[in-house]
């Protein structure tokens, strides 16, 4: 998703944890405590999550689902410098089981969505 | 005041599978009452063998490739086309009760409004929604955020567990099998009968039309969520068709050897799926091999789905009792169809997928008109489309068909079908699911059924099926490559590429699974 805004507006939202229920659409609780996000989505699901990265140099934010519904899960979201005012942010996700992959990614193509508007929007 | 009307949909049934098409084993008097009074067709065909496309078709009355949603779980957009907003806009009541699916069903996040709606709003009128002004939903089971499964969570929690999981603790569609015979997707359900989605349906519906005024024009979707898998009809109801007593469908080819001969003629997905090496739609169980299927097993599905059918036909004729106590039974247009087929043991196979065969492509569509403008029953054999249904409820409104629909007033007869230019439908299958694509696109024209793949993951886009319906009724010759055919083949692979529709703007990006 290109977002016509420097990266550092975009890491304003992206780098701080809870900030996600402002962009994620049916997230709408988000706590942090040192790693540990819990997250709870519009239907009432409470699921917890490890922060694996969250690195303001790079501009890139890592978590991991760590509910039992999924063996193994890695959400990476990047932004990239496209120019002054211009960034490329890419949220990409390993999940297993699969299908939970695209119901991930399904949710976050839409989160993106949002958060450019959000963004450009202010802007 | 204008027609009303009834528009009844199912979920997954078969042409055969109604006594008015020859249908055996389920009895279903009121919908062949209906069809002994109105026009029946004999080749009806969806633009889409998956719920949500074919189900936008019908709301939008454009192909797949025109109204977006090219795969389940591709979202119709909220400002979609849509004949309820049209039928709303000329003073008519609107409803959508049972099964819609224009939106993905896997969502935890709420983030459509089909999922969002039971949870945060009362269950009565006052929406606005795709033109409906009243909806409520239900789906297979009684697990989610939807209607019935509220209503069956509140009031009677005790049936809850009494479903078959439709999937399993991988969020893949449940291979588990059940019943006598082990079948995938089978299962005894204690629920009562007055429980189960299927007279859930029509009660609601028969609580919105009981409260609509007199002299209201109304367009009531009412959408069956059977007779699609699973097959787990209420437990009470399985003396009415002894699974042992059902004979072995036509397409079914009892040799292994006959029917992998048969498959391998097709494009290699077919045999793939049948050795459980490929899955390439979501809703047929990963886990499950179709070649392992006994012929026990077809019979016991059979069965089921046919007791399904049978609930629905009764549950139909509550809902046309209720219109007849309203004074309305010469003032109401009943259109019954479904929005696939499915394969029930066809070449060895179940559910569906990317196969354009006339398991999945070949509906029941019956239409009585209101008795009130003395209808002359009729069967009509030319194709047509799902497509046409939305420009047939606007021809009952009264209004004008508008230019956004691709499709054209159903044909009342032979005859008219033939002077309105009814010769041909469109059919297509698009997937992109874990890491496979499959494109098919399709016309059936004239007894001939023509698909042509293009390039994918798994095919180079020289692949094809071509099929005689006369002389091949089961589909089971393939005469692409049949250099006999070369002639008639060429020319209906130019039309075909001639009559593509025009393209939504954007791709839009699959959500989930479902």
């Amino acid at each position: 998703m290109i977002i016509e805004s420097a990266p550092r507006n975009v890491w304003d939202y992206i780098g701080e944890p809870d900030r996600l229920v402002e962009w994620f659409d049916g997230i709408v609780e988000s706590s942090t405590s040192d790693n540990q996000r819990t997250i709870t989505t519009r239907a009432g699901f409470s699921i917890p999550e490890e922060i694996v990265t969250c690195d303001r140099t790079q501009y890139r934010f890592q978590y991991k689902i760590v509910a039992p519904f999924v063996r193994d899960h890695l959400s990476t979201i990047d932004v990239f410098e496209l120019g002054d005012e211009r960034s490329l942010v890419s949220y990409s996700c390993d999940c297993d089981p699969a299908t939970m992959a695209l119901i991930i990614a399904g949710a976050g193509e839409s989160a993106l969505r949002n958060l450019k508007a959000l963004i450009e929007n202010e802007g | 005041m204008g027609r009303k009307i009834l528009f009844v949909t199912t979920d997954q049934q078969r042409y055969d599978t109604l006594g008015c098409n020859g249908g055996k084993i389920a009895r279903t008097p009121v919908v062949d009452s209906l069809a002994a009074s109105g026009y029946v067709y004999s080749r009806a065909v969806p633009q889409s063998v998956v719920c949500m496309p074919s189900r936008s078709t019908m709301l939008t009355g454009q192909h797949p490739t025109t109204h977006g949603v090219w795969m389940n779980g591709v979202p119709l957009p909220e400002d979609a086309p849509s004949v309820a907003r049209v039928l709303q806009g000329v003073g008519y009541r609107t409803a959508l009760i049972g099964k819609a699916h224009f939106e993905p069903y896997l969502d935890p996040f709420l983030r459509f409004y089909e999922n969002a709606l039971a949870p945060s709003t009362r269950v009565d009128s006052g929406v606005d929604h795709r033109g409906f002004d009243h909806l409520e939903f239900a789906t297979h089971g009684a697990v989610g955020p939807l209607h019935y499964a509220r209503w069956l969570s509140t009031n009677h929690p005790e049936a809850l567990a009494g479903f078959y999981p439709v999937l399993d603790g991988d969020f893949q569609v449940n291979a588990q099998g059940g019943g006598d015979t082990g079948a995938p997707q089978v299962h005894v359900n204690p629920i009562p009968t007055e429980w189960y989605h299927t007279d859930w349906v029509a009660s609601r519906t028969i609580a919105w039309l009981s409260a609509l005024e007199a002299d209201s024009d109304w367009f009531c979707w009412m959408s069956f969520p059977d007779p699609h898998h699973p097959w787990d009809p209420p437990k009470s109801e399985l003396g009415r068709v002894s699974w042992k007593d059902v004979p072995l469908p036509e397409g079914y080819i009892t040799s292994p050897e006959e029917r992998e001969k048969v498959l391998v003629e097709k494009p290699r997905h077919w045999k793939m799926w049948y050795d459980g090496t490929l899955v390439t739609n979501y809703e047929a169980p990963a886990k499950w091999v179709p070649a392992t299927l006994t012929e026990d097993q077809v019979r016991e599905i059979n069965a089921l789905n046919a007791i399904e059918c049978e609930l629905i036909d009764e549950a139909l004729g509550r809902v046309l009792g209720c219109i007849e106590d309203r004074g309305w039974s010469g003032e109401v247009d009943v259109i019954f169809t479904t929005d696939h087929g499915e394969f029930q043991g066809d070449y060895g196979l179940l559910f569906k997928g990317p196969y354009h065969v006339d398991s999945l492509m070949r509906l029941p569509l019956v239409w009585r008109p209101a008795r009130d403008v003395e209808p002359s029953p009729s069967r009509i054999d030319l194709p047509v489309g799902l497509i046409d249904l939305a420009p047939t409820f606007c021809s009952i409104a009264g209004t004008q068909v508008p230019e956004w629909m691709d499709g054209k007033p159903l044909p009342v007869s032979n005859q008219d079908g033939l002077e309105r230019g009814f010769s041909q439908v469109l059919t297509e299958w698009d997937s992109e699911l874990f890491g496979e694509s499959v494109y098919i696109r399709t016309i059936t024209k004239d007894n001939w059924v023509l698909s042509s793949y293009l390039a994918s993951t798994l095919y180079e886009g020289t692949e094809g099926e071509f099929y005689n319906l006369s002389d091949d009724p089961l589909q089971q010759r393939n005469l692409w490559s049949d250099p006999g055919y070369r002639s008639i083949r060429q020319d209906l692979a130019d039309l075909l590429v001639a009559s593509q529709p025009k393209a939504h703007p954007t791709r839009i990006p699959l959500q989930a699974p479902v």
